[in-house]
């Protein structure tokens, strides 16, 4: 469980950092070096959540990728992670 | 966590505005059967569920409740635009125009602000899937009475499609309690809350 929680910790640094950025770009749109910072975070975080998907399964439904089962509903949910 | 998308459920275009009809289909937004109601009530209760499957099921209907939140704002904008001070008063619309203007806030058709008493959250995974259950019963009743009040097409449409997703979520919650219910012990049915009492009632 440890490389999960690691895991689980990279893609919320990346999802804080973009939120962020998202919320500075929404007051100041055209400062290109929030948008640079945007777009190396995305890759960073689209790449970790593949690789949590293919250890762990889906963060959201869409990402759901088995044809045989809908790990989306698996447990455990978020609160009741440690 | 939640994320946003940059788009309606399904597509709200309503050429004339009618505050009146408005004023009735607020309550959808803010009144007791609403889906402000509904998407907490989801939202809150499934922490404590006991079965994964249940947990899944009322965080996507929950989500997809958020999403006809802003369905019934959009309609409420759509039909609250452009308005003449004569249109305002002749529609009854008044009482409301005087406190929010045409802002969205989430009332009932009489007026009523939202409460959190407007739904339930009871802990118990029997009792709040038949809530639940009753609670889209209620929800697709209401969207019949707006259908017996609203002619135009531009606005039956959108409320037909969000009367049609009651009826599918009240079908879910069923198979939902079903599953519940089929991890109880029959011997032991109701005899305690499978939500509280750890390994209560489950077959051994």
């Amino acid at each position: 469980m440890n490389d999960y929680n690691e895991l689980m910790m990279k893609i919320q640094k990346y999802d804080f950092t973009l939120k962020e950025l998202n919320l500075y770009l929404d007051t100041h749109p055209n400062c290109r070096r929030a948008l640079a910072m945007f777009n190396k975070y995305k890759k960073l975080k689209t790449d970790a959540e593949k690789e949590f998907n293919q250890l762990y399964g889906p963060l959201t439904p869409i990402q759901n990728n088995s044809t045989t089962d809908w790990h989306w509903v698996s447990d455990p949910w978020p609160w009741e992670r440690s | 966590m939640w994320i946003y998308d940059k788009k309606l459920e399904y597509p709200v275009n309503i050429k004339n505005p009618n505050p009146k009809l408005a004023k009735c289909i607020i309550t959808q937004l803010g009144g007791p059967d609403g889906e402000l109601a509904a998407a907490l009530r989801y939202i809150n209760q499934r922490y404590v569920m006991p079965s994964d499957k249940v947990k899944g099921l009322l965080t996507d209907i929950g989500t997809e409740e958020l999403a006809h939140v802003e369905m019934i704002s959009a309609i409420v904008y759509q039909l609250t635009r452009n308005l003449t001070p004569d249109q305002i008063k002749e529609s009854g619309f008044d009482t409301y125009f005087v406190d929010h203007t045409t802002g969205i806030y989430p009332v009932s058709a009489a007026g009523t602000p939202f409460t959190a008493a407007y739904f339930e959250v009871k802990g118990d995974a029997i009792a709040d899937l038949t809530s639940d259950m009753a609670a889209e019963q209620k929800a697709r009743a209401t969207y019949e009475n707006i259908l017996r009040l609203a002619d135009d097409p531009d606005v039956r449409d959108p409320i037909k499609f969000l009367r049609e997703r009651e009826i599918v979520h009240f079908q879910r919650f069923g198979e939902a309690l079903r599953i519940i219910q089929d991890n109880l012990n029959p011997k032991n049915f109701y005899a305690c809350n499978p939500s509280f009492d750890k390994n209560c009632g489950k077959r051994r």
